[in-house]
């Protein structure tokens, strides 16, 4: 399966070219862009660990594609999003975030259901990777 | 036509009797509205051979503390400051016959947090006053100091975003179709489909609430199945916008307490469920972490005529103080009335934290909502996947784009017509982005996307020379109305 999660997930893999002119758009908002990864895809996992802290302060694109090239030689078993942070009153928060990389496969999510009183049902939903420790869980 | 007051001043004012309105102190062309008062403006058209300041006089008059004769009791009252006050009034352009009306309310004539209370007033009796043909209230001005007595929306779109983590892009959802006869078990597989294929959300109709064919519960059960069906088949958070619209409030908080028991992120109500009732959702929501929907049901009875009734900018700040999170506000492509312009004030109401005045939008006023949560828009009704550009283009990033037929009308099914649509979106997105010229070379965008994604393809091929191009029936009054090309 392919997670869905981020805002291009439904389009083929972007390119780095694709991905810097996103990145570009960021900058000339004014966001913070941000380098996360995981090896958790849960939906509900909000806490990707940070690829060092947001870049408040660049200008050009190339800057973020190098940290994202260290960061995939490193991780690149694993998710990786990138995300703009708009720090302007009224949002102080994530504008936009998109994954640009994945696990070579991506074993999805077990639903489990657990019947409860009358005909409630109580959904949990299980990466299939996360049964495995930590750096264990892809390739 | 504002020249000088005509009040009657000292005792003669409380002489028993009938006395004009506007010589009761209901007409102060010299009046500077407070940064407190509330201001109303009115679109009225008097009977034949009525005075137009005497007829906005007597809206103020009717609005506020008047009655139809002069009673000594006013005397007992501080009665200056309840009087509502019209301070001017300026014929209606290109429409002989109708006048705009600004009337100011002192902030005291209000029950703090109650849109019931101040609609009572505001729309009470003074819309069947005899002297008038017709009356429309236009736009308010709401003081920051009435709009902090209010709690907003339960959730806002920023953390709306950050709950469901989609970021970026406008949401999809798509309504459930046939809006009546389905099944709990047959409903709930056009959820999963829709949600599964790529949708954000999907949605109950209006008028679906407990019928034979479906009561509520089995509704419920089935769509939450279908909702962790397709979260755990993306990896994606999904939503179904569970209708809790019943008859008593009793049953609306019995159905919404089920509804976030089976851990539903949001619920939804229609408009028709009154001001008070959709205040008291709104504080279940927000105590209860959930998302609430409105669904505008019946507001074209009395916003879609220019002359009589309250338009929808008015409606919309009337729901963001209630505190909805999400608000039909029109697509302007779609099938249903939409003024581009006008629909562009909707919006900005929606989601600006201050709305400067804009005619040209019908904005009248200055708002400043201080940082009271932003509402969600969410266009609705005869849009297709083919329309993507414009969409974006008019209605910018934040707001719930609902593909219905657009969805499961999709001639390969109901996932495909998901697909598509999420393709779209994203293509679209992305192009826009990168700094293309989207509006002028969406149709290019789209084909170029359809050429790795099949169900896009189709969904163009079907839907392509499908457009909605009517004349809108309330257009500003302040520019020319441009039409909508498809």
């Amino acid at each position: 399966m392919r997670i869905t999660q981020g805002c291009f997930s439904f389009l083929p893999d972007l390119t780095d070219e694709q991905i810097s002119a996103q990145v570009q758009y960021c900058l000339e908002k004014g966001w913070a862009v941000n380098i996360e990864f995981t090896d958790d895809p849960h939906p509900r996992n909000t806490y990707w660990e940070m690829w060092g802290l947001p870049m408040f302060d660049l200008r050009d694109a190339a800057g973020i594609m190098k940290e994202l090239a260290d960061c995939r030689r490193v991780y690149g078993d694993r998710y990786i999003r990138l995300s703009g942070f708009d720090s302007s009153h009224g949002w102080e928060s994530v504008r936009i975030s998109f994954i640009v990389n994945r696990p070579k496969e991506e074993p999805g999510f077990r639903l489990d259901r657990q019947e409860a009183a009358g005909r409630n049902v109580r959904y949990s939903t299980h990466a299939h990777a996360a049964t495995r420790p930590e750096g264990e869980r892809y390739g | 036509m504002n020249d000088q007051s005509m009040t009657i001043q000292g005792k003669d004012r409380y002489r028993s009797g009938v006395m004009e309105y506007r010589r009761m102190g209901y007409w102060e062309p010299d009046y500077q509205p407070k940064d407190t008062d509330i201001i109303a403006l009115f679109r009225v058209t008097p009977q034949d051979g009525v005075d137009p300041i005497e007829a906005c006089s007597a809206v103020a008059g009717e609005s506020s503390t008047a009655t139809w004769t002069v009673v000594w009791t006013d005397r007992l009252t501080a009665a200056e400051k309840y009087r509502a006050k019209c301070y001017r009034v300026d014929p209606v352009p290109n429409s002989p016959g109708s006048y705009f009306a600004y009337i100011a309310y002192d902030l005291d004539l209000f029950e703090p947090g109650s849109i019931a209370n101040l609609t009572a007033s505001i729309i009470g009796n003074v819309f069947g006053f005899k002297p008038l043909k017709a009356l429309r209230l236009e736009d308010m001005r709401l003081p920051v100091a009435y709009v902090k007595t209010f709690q907003g929306p339960a959730t806002g779109i920023v953390v709306e975003r950050e709950r469901l983590d989609k970021f970026g892009r406008p949401l999809l959802g798509a309504t459930v179709k046939p809006k009546l006869g389905l099944s709990g078990r047959n409903y709930g597989r056009v959820v999963y489909e829709a949600l599964k294929g790529g949708l954000d959300f999907t949605k109950d109709d209006e008028n679906i609430n407990s019928q034979p064919f479906m009561h509520w519960r089995e509704r419920f059960l089935y769509c939450m199945e279908a909702v962790n069906r397709a979260q755990s088949a993306t990896g994606e958070l999904k939503g179904t916008y569970l209708n809790v619209t019943a008859a008593t409030m009793e049953d609306m908080y019995e159905r919404a307490e089920f509804a976030r028991e089976l851990g539903s992120v949001i619920v939804m109500i229609d408009l028709v469920i009154g001001y008070t009732a959709i205040q008291s959702m709104a504080k279940w929501a927000r105590r209860n972490d959930m998302i609430l929907h409105l669904h505008r049901a019946g507001h074209s009875t009395y916003t879609r005529q220019r002359n009589h009734g309250v338009s929808f900018r008015v409606i919309a700040k009337w729901m963001r103080l209630a505190g909805v999170d999400h608000i039909h506000a029109g697509t302007v492509v779609g099938k249903l009335e939409g003024d581009p312009n006008t629909t562009r004030g909707y919006y900005d109401i929606c989601r600006e934290d201050i709305n400067p005045t804009r005619l040209e939008h019908g904005v009248f006023f200055d708002q400043h909502w201080a940082s009271l949560n932003k509402m969600m828009p969410v266009a609705s009704g005869g849009i297709h996947a083919g329309q993507m550009h414009q969409l974006v283009d008019l209605l910018g990033e934040d707001v719930v784009l609902q593909f219905g037929g657009g969805t499961i009308g999709h001639p390969r099914g109901i996932q495909a017509g998901a697909i598509a649509n999420r393709v779209a979106l994203e293509a679209m997105i992305l192009a826009r982005n990168e700094g293309r010229d989207y509006v002028h070379e969406g149709p290019e965008i789209l084909a170029k996307a359809a050429q790795s994604c099949t169900p896009l393809r189709e969904a163009l091929e079907v839907w392509k020379d499908v457009t909605f191009n009517y004349e809108s029936t309330d257009a500003p009054d302040y520019v020319p109305t441009p039409s909508v090309a498809a």
